[in-house]
């Protein structure tokens, strides 16, 4: 009779166990692959970082301390490469997000070759970036190249874009801008399709024309969109690496004047073997990424507690 | 302000929201829009204010032909059915929104804006977003948006759609006190046929995209123009027996129940019609040309609502309770001359 009476019991105890873990069963593939390729590597460079004089073949180090981020800290190299991050993400952010709130809001209207401009816009999302930045390279040519040949019809004489290192910057930027729009216009495109109609032709009641709408209700409706758009790029931006590579032959810019912060990482794995130093720099510049977008949040949760 | 339409048309690809209507709203009158579910009131609406281009026909407002105007120079105010009030805006910056763009200077937006949410009790809500509010309370922010601009004409599309039973009969009473402080022209639409009949000066009652009828709510009731406007109108719905005339003489479809009626002297024999009734305007008398036959009776207070049988066809009459009728009871009727009508079955057009 006990007998009888624990038996399901148990089983019910049983059944209900499996049940609880069967669903991270399906899960432990998925974190098998993050915790291999994500979570290590992460624990290892935070690690690494504090390893002074690690060698990355014998895995020998002296001793923990924090010799890796004084070195970079003190490098003018690194300064000058978080100098040129720093102007590219303030230039490319500003910049993408901008034309791709406008090319957005235009490919959002029933135009008429909507479909072509559609084609054009979402075109570098599909090729590579090296292969697009060698089309690039050639377009900035100083004497065959099309952005040169298209300016001499405005009687502008040939820029020496990528030879000259005050020029270096701008087609860098031009480029990054390029090749950030189609994922950015995409986000702010379905940030539109989630406005109703409805406020565009109550606003035109309300007697707005186009740009008053556009100001008033469009832009704000789109904020939340907007804040997404430049954190994600600002994060992408901080990163910028395979846009310069294509460009300037491999080179960080046509003097190495245009080290960024993920050059100057690989630069010092690279050529120097300096494993702790390269991590070093990766966690400051993780740190750079992590102020940046707080900032973004503080500023978009102080604009959305201000509006109500 | 005056508006003409004058043989306004709206075709869609595959059909015609609304063919040739024609209709003039004096200046100051609150006109309501009346009809079924997917009849073209909406179409209409959005064709005045300017929202969708015209297919056929021409609109003026006083003697401005404004037919090809863009909505933002019209200077109407439009109440949306679902209210479409700016969702990132306070009460005070909806209303103020449209004088935005008229440039009046802030101060005096304000002072607007706080006046016209006093008309309509709102003025205690200033501060909060439209999310934060009820819909009746929604409703009235987005006719004070409307109204604030002070426009020519007034455009309500089924406002009260959304709002439970007691709000709608209230918010109802306000827009009719609203309407007539500020004395603009408006069109009201509704497909609520009490709602229709007890705000507005005149109802303008469409189907399928065609003007029916364009008359004082008591003559649409009294005065059919024809079988559609008759049924549509009165609860309960009106009692339609089908017949034939005969010298004189109604004929009901089973061929054998006939009665005379003056009215239907001059109607020429063997026409297809229905003799169309009003619940009140039955009369029992021993001397009636009806005789009919007592189904069943229901109590309503003073009242009796008695459902009875004429020549195979079953129709209700409200009968004063102190007759006592009871089922099954052989009656006599006649009719009162108010509320009855003659249709032609056919075409649905009225024999007079
Ligand atoms: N943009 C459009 N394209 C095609 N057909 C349309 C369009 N808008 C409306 N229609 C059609 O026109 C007719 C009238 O529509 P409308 O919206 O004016 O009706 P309504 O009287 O306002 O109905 P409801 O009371 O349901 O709001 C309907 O048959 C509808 O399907
Ligand atoms: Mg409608």
């Amino acid at each position: 009779m006990k007998k009888n009476k624990q038996k399901p019991d148990r089983e019910l105890v049983d059944r209900s166990f499996l049940a609880r873990i069967e669903p991270y069963l399906y899960l432990l593939p998925f974190f098998l692959g993050i915790a291999v390729f994500t979570l290590y590597p992460v624990v290892n460079v935070v690690l690494m970082s504090f390893k002074e004089d690690y060698s990355y073949l014998t895995r020998e180090f002296s001793q923990w301390g924090l010799a890796n981020y004084d070195k970079v800290l003190s490098d003018p190299k690194f300064a000058q490469a978080v100098g040129n991050t720093l102007k590219y993400v303030l230039l490319v952010v500003p910049i993408s997000t901008l034309i791709s709130v406008i090319v957005a809001n235009l490919l959002n209207q029933k135009l008429r070759f909507s479909a072509l401009f559609q084609t054009a816009y979402f075109l570098p999302m599909v090729t590579s970036v090296t292969a697009v930045g060698l089309a690039w390279k050639l377009m900035y040519n100083k004497n065959f190249g099309i952005i040169n040949y298209i300016l001499s019809f405005f009687g502008i004489d040939k820029i020496p874009w990528l030879e000259n290192a005050a020029w270096s910057i701008p087609s860098l930027v031009i480029f990054g801008v390029w090749n950030i729009l189609p994922f950015t216009i995409i986000l702010l495109l379905s940030g539109l399709q989630n406005i109703d109609p409805q406020y565009y032709t109550a606003a035109r009641v309300d007697g707005s024309g186009s740009l008053r709408i556009f100001l008033r209700i469009t832009v704000p409706l789109l904020a939340p969109t907007i804040f997404l758009v430049c954190i994600v790029n600002t994060i992408s931006c901080f990163k910028v690496f395979s846009e310069l590579y294509p460009l300037f032959n491999g080179k960080p810019g046509p003097f190495y004047n245009l080290y960024t912060v993920v050059y100057y990482i690989r630069f010092a794995m690279m050529e120097n073997r300096k494993y702790g130093v390269a991590a070093a720099a990766a966690i400051v510049l993780f740190g750079f990424i992590f102020v940046f977008t707080m900032i973004q949040r503080v500023v978009q949760s102080w604009m959305s507690a201000r509006k109500r | 302000m005056r508006v003409v339409l004058d043989h306004v048309t709206k075709r869609f690809a595959d059909v015609t929201a609304v063919s040739e209507f024609s209709a003039t709203l004096e200046d100051g009158e609150l006109v309501s829009l009346l009809g079924p579910s997917g009849c073209g009131k909406s179409t209409l609406l959005n064709m005045l204010s300017g929202i969708l281009p015209v297919s056929g026909g021409r609109i003026y407002f006083d003697d401005q032909d404004v037919t090809g105007m863009p909505p933002e120079k019209r200077g109407i105010g439009l109440v949306f059915q679902n209210y479409a009030l700016y969702p990132h805006m306070t009460v005070m910056g909806n209303i103020c929104f449209p004088l935005e763009t008229q440039r009046v200077p802030k101060a005096e937006r304000i002072e607007r804006a706080n006046e016209i949410a006093r008309l309509v009790h709102v003025d205690m809500l200033m501060n909060r977003k439209p999310s934060e509010l009820s819909g009746g309370q929604q409703q009235r922010v987005a006719i004070a948006r409307a109204l604030v601009k002070n426009p020519r004409l007034l455009l309500l599309d089924e406002p009260l759609s959304n709002l439970d039973a007691r709000l709608r009969l209230e918010m109802r009473e306000e827009i009719r006190r609203i309407q007539q402080r500020t004395g603009v022209t408006t069109i009201f639409v509704t497909h609520d046929q009490e709602e229709a009949l007890s705000i507005s000066d005149r109802i303008v009652l469409m189907k399928a995209g065609v003007l029916q009828q364009n008359d004082l709510p008591q003559s649409l009731y009294n005065e059919p123009a024809n079988q559609f406007v008759a049924d549509f109108l009165g609860n309960p719905p009106i009692n339609n027996l089908p017949g034939t005339v005969e010298d004189g003489a109604f004929v009901a479809a089973d061929g054998k129940a006939r009665c005379a009626l003056p009215m239907l002297a001059g109607v020429e024999n063997g026409r297809n019609v229905n003799l169309s009734v009003r619940s009140e305007s039955f009369v029992l008398d021993e001397n009636g040309p009806m005789a009919c036959e007592v189904t069943r009776v229901y109590q309503m207070g003073k009242e009796e609502m008695a459902y009875l049988t004429f020549g195979g066809t079953d129709f209700r009459a409200y009968i004063d309770s102190e007759e006592g009728l009871r089922k099954g009871d052989a009656v006599r009727l006649s009719l009162k001359r108010r509320g009855v009508f003659l249709f032609d079955r056919e075409t649905g057009e009225r024999i007079r």
